[in-house]
C-alpha cells in the first residue's frame, strides 16, 4: 500500500462520482464498479479539497481537520489512493 | 449549575441507510412485462406488454432524473427488456449520462453483433439467468429451450471479449444440488456466479411451496456460500441464513424504500423488486418524476422508520437477520414484524403450519393467457444430499467481521463492487 503523507499530492480519479448524503458521502467508481461510503461530511471535505491544495496537508487544514485526527484521516485517504478512488498528481 | 447532555450513541452506517438516503443506492427498472419466456416464478409476473408502458421519451427523462440524482447505475430487467425496440438505445442514452447500466436477459436478443457491441460499452454489465445448470432443471422453470437460449448468449458475450458478464441464478429445491456445476459454467464463460433467493412474489407465490428450498438445502446453501465467500455475489439476498452462524458477506439489512427500490415499466415506483404489489407501491413517476416520490412518499417515510420486530425481538439472533425478507412474509400471509417464513429456526415453518392469513392476490398479473400455457406445477426429484462443503476454519479471515469493526471505526467504509439489492459488499476477483 502506497502511504499517503501530507505531502502526498492526490487528485479524484476521473472516473470516480461523488454523492453527498446525510452521513458523508457515496463515492462511485466507474472503472471498478466499487462503491464506498465517507463516513463523515468531514472527509467528504477533504476528499473534495484534495485535488486543488497544494498537499495532502493543505487539504487537511482547509477542511478542519485537528492535528491529532490527521492520522485517521491520512489512513482513510490511504484506503481511497488503494481502491484507485484518488490517484497520485504531479505535486 | 451544569447540564450534561448523555453521550449520545453514535449514528452507525447502516443506521444512516436504515433512516434512507438521498437517492437510492441500488435501484432496479423493470423495463417491460413483455417476455418470451413464461418463467413459473417470475417475480413480476411478466408475459404480455403493458399498453401504457413509458414511452422512449418518458424513459430518457427518468434518465435525466437518476443522473441529477447522481444514482450512479441502474440494474434493469423485466419481463425482458431487450425486446423494446429502443432498449439499445435506451442504454446507450444511460451510459451517456452518466448512469450506468446493469442489465438482466434471458439471452433472447444477444446476437453476436450486440455481443460485441455490449463488450465495448465499458458501462454496461450483462447478467445472464439461468435456474438450472442442466437443461431438464433449467427448462423445468424457464421453459422449453431456455437453457440453450442462455448458453447461446454467454458463448457469444465470452467470444467478443464481455468481461463484465454475470451468471444469476435463482436457488430453488431442483437446482441448489448443482451449486457446484454453476460455479463451473460461470468459470468457463470468465462470468461472475451470482445466487438469490426464491421469493414468493408474482408466479413465485403459486410455486414457492414446492420450490422453496428445504431446511436442509438452506444448511447446504449457507455452507456453499461461506466456502465461496467472496468470489460469488448474492445481492444481500440470504441475510436470514445468518442466524445459522456466522454473518454472510454483506450489509444484512432490508433495504427496501431505504437504499434499493423499484420503478416498473408504467412508471410506478415500489419499495423492492420483490414486492409488486399495491401494499408497496410509493407512487408514479408520472405523478412529478422520481425524486418526488423517493423524497416525498408516506410509505417510504414509514418505511425509513423504526420497524418493530415483534416476536422476533426476543430472538437471539435478531441483530443478524432482522426477521428477514418483507416481501417474503408478506406474500405468504405471515404478519410483516413475525418471523421469515424461511426462518432457519422453523418459526416461519411452523406460523404457516398453524395456517398464516390469507395470501394476498397479485394486484399486477401480465402473464400470458394462451400459449405457451402458464405453468403451474413442476415436476420436483428428490435426491440424496451431497457432501456438505467442508467446515469453515475458526482461523479464516471472517470478511464480515471486518466489515462490522469498520463500520464502528474508520470515517471511511469501502463496500467493494456493490451490485443489486443493497451491494454485493465482498469484492468480486478480477479474473
Amino acid at each position: 500500500m502506497t502511504d499517503v503523507t501530507v505531502s502526498s499530492a492526490l487528485r479524484l480519479h476521473p472516473r470516480v462520482s461523488i454523492r453527498p448524503e446525510p452521513f458523508g458521502a457515496l463515492l462511485y467508481h466507474f472503472g471498478t464498479r466499487q462503491l464506498s461510503f465517507l463516513k463523515s461530511p468531514r472527509l467528504l471535505a477533504v476528499v473534495e479539497a484534495v485535488g486543488d491544495a497544494e498537499s495532502v496537508g493543505d487539504a487537511l487544514a482547509t477542511a478542519g481537520v485537528r492535528d491529532e485526527e490527521f492520522p485517521i484521516y491520512l489512513r482513510a485517504l490511504g484506503t481511497l489512493r488503494e481502491s484507485e478512488m484518488l490517484v497520485e498528481r504531479a505535486a | 449549575m451544569t447540564l450534561v447532555a448523555p453521550p449520545e450513541r453514535p449514528k452507525r452506517l447502516v443506521d444512516h441507510f436504515e433512516s434512507g438516503l438521498n437517492s437510492p443506492i441500488c435501484l432496479t427498472w423493470e423495463l417491460t412485462y413483455a417476455c418470451n419466456l413464461s418463467c413459473v416464478h417470475c417475480l413480476s409476473a411478466s408475459g404480455r406488454r403493458d399498453p401504457r408502458e413509458l414511452t422512449t421519451d418518458e424513459c430518457k427523462a427518468v434518465i435525466d432524473e437518476l443522473q441529477r440524482m447522481k444514482v450512479f447505475y441502474v440494474n434493469i430487467g423485466g419481463g425482458e427488456p431487450t425486446v423494446r425496440s429502443d432498449f439499445w438505445e435506451l442504454v446507450d442514452y444511460a451510459t451517456s449520462h452518466d448512469v450506468g447500466v446493469k442489465f438482466s436477459t434471458n439471452g433472447v436478443r444477444i446476437t453476436e453483433e450486440i455481443a460485441q457491441r455490449l463488450a465495448a460499452n465499458d458501462y454496461v454489465d450483462v447478467q445472464i439467468s439461468l435456474d438450472g445448470a442442466t437443461a431438464e432443471v433449467n427448462d423445468a422453470i424457464r421453459g422449453p429451450g431456455s437453457f440453450d437460449l442462455a448458453m447461446r448468449a454467454l458463448d457469444r458475450l465470452s467470444t467478443a471479449g464481455m468481461t463484465r458478464l454475470k451468471l444469476s441464478v435463482v436457488c430453488t429445491r431442483t437446482n441448489i444440488p448443482q451449486l457446484d456445476e454453476f460455479k463451473a459454467i460461470a468459470d468457463r464463460y470468465g462470468a461472475q456466479l451470482r445466487l438469490t433467493r426464491l421469493r414468493p412474489a408474482g408466479r413465485g407465490a403459486d410455486v414457492w411451496n414446492e420450490l422453496h428450498p428445504t431446511q436442509e438445502q438452506q444448511r447446504e446453501l449457507y455452507q456453499w456460500l461461506l466456502a465461496h465467500g467472496e468470489d460469488v455475489l448474492t445481492g444481500d439476498s440470504f441475510f436470514h441464513l445468518s442466524a445459522l452462524g456466522e454473518t454472510l458477506p454483506g450489509l444484512n439489512l432490508c433495504g427496501a424504500g431505504r437504499v434499493v427500490c423499484l420503478i416498473d415499466p408504467i412508471g410506478d415506483v415500489y419499495a423492492c423488486p420483490f414486492a409488486i404489489h399495491e401494499e408497496f407501491l410509493a407512487g408514479s413517476i408520472r405523478d412529478g418524476g422520481f425524486a418526488e416520490v423517493w423524497r416525498g412518499s408516506e410509505l417510504f417515510a414509514r418505511l425509513r422508520s423504526p420497524q418493530s420486530g415483534g416476536a422476533c425481538t426476543s430472538c437471539q439472533f435478531f441483530d443478524t437477520c432482522k426477521g428477514g425478507c418483507m416481501a417474503a412474509k408478506f406474500f405468504t400471509g405471515l404478519p410483516l414484524d413475525g418471523p421469515d417464513p424461511e426462518c432457519v429456526r422453523g418459526f416461519g415453518e411452523e406460523l404457516l403450519a398453524e395456517g398464516s392469513g390469507p395470501r394476498p392476490k397479485p394486484s399486477v398479473d401480465r402473464s400470458h393467457r394462451t400459449s405457451p400455457p402458464r405453468p403451474r406445477a413442476v415436476p420436483v426429484t428428490l435426491q440424496r444430499r451431497r457432501p456438505a462443503a467442508p467446515p469453515i476454519s475458526a482461523c479464516n479471515a471472517d470478511p464480515v467481521a471486518e466489515y462490522a469493526a469498520q463500520l464502528a471505526a474508520g470515517p471511511l467504509q469501502t463496500a467493494p463492487r456493490a451490485s443489486d439489492p443493497l451491494a454485493d459488499i465482498h469484492p468480486p476477483k478480477e479474473k
